[in-house]
């Protein structure tokens, strides 16, 4: 809880706060702990709904814990146009889960995104924040392979 | 004696290995004690180039491209720095058909500047627009925008001068500027580019802003999926505080103007204006009813600007050549230029900065070189997600605000999707509406609803179930989407739909699929 109050500290004398407490939050624990919810409300003195409200609105924001690393996959049209919908298929079953699952090693979390702005260099993965482009399932591979390198 | 190389550090570059590249020639500079300084630039747009190496020679800049790391020591050995021949040489960059043939008035410096480079800025005419506008009335700022015929490069393309001139007459101690940087339409980047590649010119421009209307306060509301332009961004702001461009006291003049980063969260609706000023406050993106405008009520309650990047971008421009120099640009009520951007199934993709005016195929065939997979262009969708679709019978369409509307099409914030004969244009519909379905902020019924229905209304239609009554429940179903929503999302979904419908009937008479 360390990391909410000091999120709090920092950002809640500034305008429209929240926003910021729950990437601050994000950003240091990885997620954002349901028990997390009630001290930010008090914090801002708003009530556990508009919290969670917010919260709940934003596809970036998780109150589970993912992976080590998340792996963004673009499905919008850009990408589809250079076969996204194919790519997708594969990586899902190269890593063996679905959009919002976690790998049974915690190495990855896969999540569906629209749009990366890499249009030109399509299809698009973002592995935490490295971009890729031109992905294709042959060079999925190395980049899963390059990410578990870097880890260990 | 010192060779200046760029590589560049934009998003797109780096994601097809301009980083690796970088490094290699530091590395292989640092062997053969050859001095190198290496500039980390915008892009030039020309992303199937990249990574482009670019060395500046008595003859100019000499273009190397694409250039993969390993390939680096042959280039060396072939004179590199000298601007020596080899396979991958493009020559002078100005002299690629493609960058040379372009109007780049708002991205002027990308690719050719330091992005994080003051002295470079104001080298290639930085600040002159906001030296021009400390000395001018309030009023006269934004008559010169107006008068440059600059409209919201966002997507809506209201008329900037005309935003900014509400702002002005609302009375209030208290205003804003925000920056959309919610750069949210699959097929765009040009926000993105231009503040990876220039970010100077929009904090100048939402400076410029800020003394037009009597704003004190901006912020700049980034999409978290652009973590290269926050990085950038920040530093940059850094530095324009620490030169006085921003803060209490702007190049000496005793004016104050502060500006923030404020992160999205991943909500395309964040995209619309309305919404991006509930998430600014720290709420659930959902989009409010208007009026009243937010120029009179916006941010906190207090009168506010919200325009897009590019059209911040281009206030420096306007200010320091004048109006008319803008104005001049341009056809119709579309005046000055468009960076448009040809991205998908494209041979050349990349982002093309013209005056409006040139058609659609010029875009696709000149400049794109046609499909990336050599087949033929079989539709093209303009203006993000909720742009129609077009098929080859409309690629004759100028790239005008007017010319677009008159065929049920957007031209939004030029992004230009392409696809190849392969597409299935029922599944292209069947997105739209899956779209939709994800990114609604659930305020009005139509599009929260709607789009699941349609969703499920394509599906039958796909599995060839009642096709002819499911159709005429689809065309009702985007009537009342049309009809019935606040804003753009539910309003504008039915146009990928009814467009694909429309102009490629044929894909959803396709024999059904075998079940299971």
């Amino acid at each position: 809880m360390r990391a909410v109050s000091g999120a709090l500290e920092r950002h809640r004398d500034q305008a429209g706060a929240l926003l910021p407490i729950l990437h601050a939050v994000q950003d240091a624990l990885g997620y954002i702990p349901e028990a997390a919810i009630p001290v930010i409300a008090q914090g801002l003195n708003q009530s556990h709904a508009e919290v969670y409200g917010t919260l709940s609105f934003y596809h970036r924001f998780r109150t589970r814990p993912g992976g080590r690393h998340v792996i963004y996959l673009c499905r919008a049209e850009a990408c589809q146009s250079m076969g996204a919908r194919e790519l997708e298929g594969k990586v899902k079953k190269r890593l063996g889960i679905g959009f919002h699952e976690t790998t049974a090693d915690g190495a990855f979390t896969l999540e569906p995104v629209y749009c990366l702005g890499n249009c030109a260099c399509a299809p698009s993965v973002m592995v935490d924040t490295t971009l890729h482009g031109r992905v294709d399932a042959e060079r999925f591979d190395a980049i899963l392979a390059e990410t578990r390198e870097v880890q260990t | 004696m010192t060779t200046t190389v760029h590589v560049s550090r934009d998003a797109s570059a780096l994601a097809v290995g301009a980083g690796q590249v970088a490094r290699a020639i530091a590395n292989e500079a640092a062997q053969r004690q050859a001095d190198v300084r290496i500039v980390r630039n915008g892009s030039r747009g020309m992303f199937w180039l990249e990574p482009l190496v670019e060395v500046t020679t008595p003859a100019g800049r000499i273009a190397y491209g694409p250039v993969q790391a390993q390939e680096v020591p042959a280039l060396f050995a072939a004179g590199l720095l000298a601007g020596g021949a080899h396979a991958l040489r493009l020559g002078k960059v100005e002299d690629i058909p493609y960058f040379g043939k372009q109007e780049r008035l708002t991205f002027a410096r990308v690719g050719r500047a330091d992005p994080l480079d003051l002295d470079d800025y104001r080298a290639h005419d930085g600040l002159r627009g906001l030296h021009k506008a400390l000395d001018m009335a309030p009023a006269s700022i934004v008559q010169t925008v107006t008068d440059s015929g600059l409209r919201g490069r966002g997507g809506a393309a209201f008329p900037a001068g005309i935003k900014w001139r509400t702002a002005l007459d609302a009375p209030g101690a208290q205003k804003y500027i925000v920056c959309n940087a919610d750069e949210g339409d699959s097929g765009t980047f040009s926000d993105r580019m231009l503040m990876e590649g220039d970010p100077f010119v929009l904090i100048e421009g939402m400076v410029i802003a800020g003394l037009a209307v009597g704003a004190t306060q901006g912020y700049i509301y980034l999409r978290c999926e652009y973590p290269h332009a926050h990085e950038v961004l920040s530093v940059a702001i850094a530095t324009a505080y620490a030169h006085r461009i921003l803060g209490s006291d702007i190049l000496g003049s005793g004016r104050r103007f502060d500006l923030e980063i404020r992160l999205g969260a991943g909500a395309y609706i964040c995209g619309e204006e309305t919404a991006l000023l509930d998430s600014l406050e720290g709420k659930r993106g959902q989009v409010r009813a208007k009026p009243p405008l937010p120029a009179s009520k916006g941010l906190f309650g207090r009168p506010t600007i919200i325009n897009n990047v590019i059209t911040l971008a281009s206030v420096p421009v306007i200010l320091d050549r004048g109006a008319e120099y803008y104005r001049d640009f341009g056809m119709g009520r579309s005046r000055g230029t468009l960076p448009l951007q040809l991205t998908g199934n494209i041979r050349h993709g990349g982002l093309v900065e013209k005056a409006f005016g040139l058609t659609l195929r010029e875009l696709l065939y000149d400049y794109g070189g046609g499909s990336a997979t050599g087949r033929p262009i079989r539709a093209v969708q303009v203006g993000g997600p909720l742009g129609a679709y077009l098929p080859e019978s409309q690629f004759d369409t100028p790239i005008d605000y007017e010319a677009f509307a008159a065929i049920r099409a957007m031209l939004g914030h030029g992004g230009i999707v392409v696809f190849d004969d392969t597409v299935d244009m029922a599944q292209q519909a069947r997105f739209a509406m899956e779209f939709c379905a994800i990114e609604s902020c659930g305020k009005c019924t139509p599009c929260r609803i709607g789009s699941t229905r349609g969703v499920e209304v394509i599906d039958r239609i796909i599995a060839g179930v009642a096709r002819a009554q499911n159709q005429t429940l689809l065309r009702d179903l985007c009537d009342t989407m049309t009809h019935g929503s606040l804003c753009a999302m539910g309003g504008l979904t039915p146009y990928p739909v009814l467009s694909a419908l429309e102009h490629f009937p044929e894909d959803f008479r396709r024999p059904a699929p075998a079940a299971g």
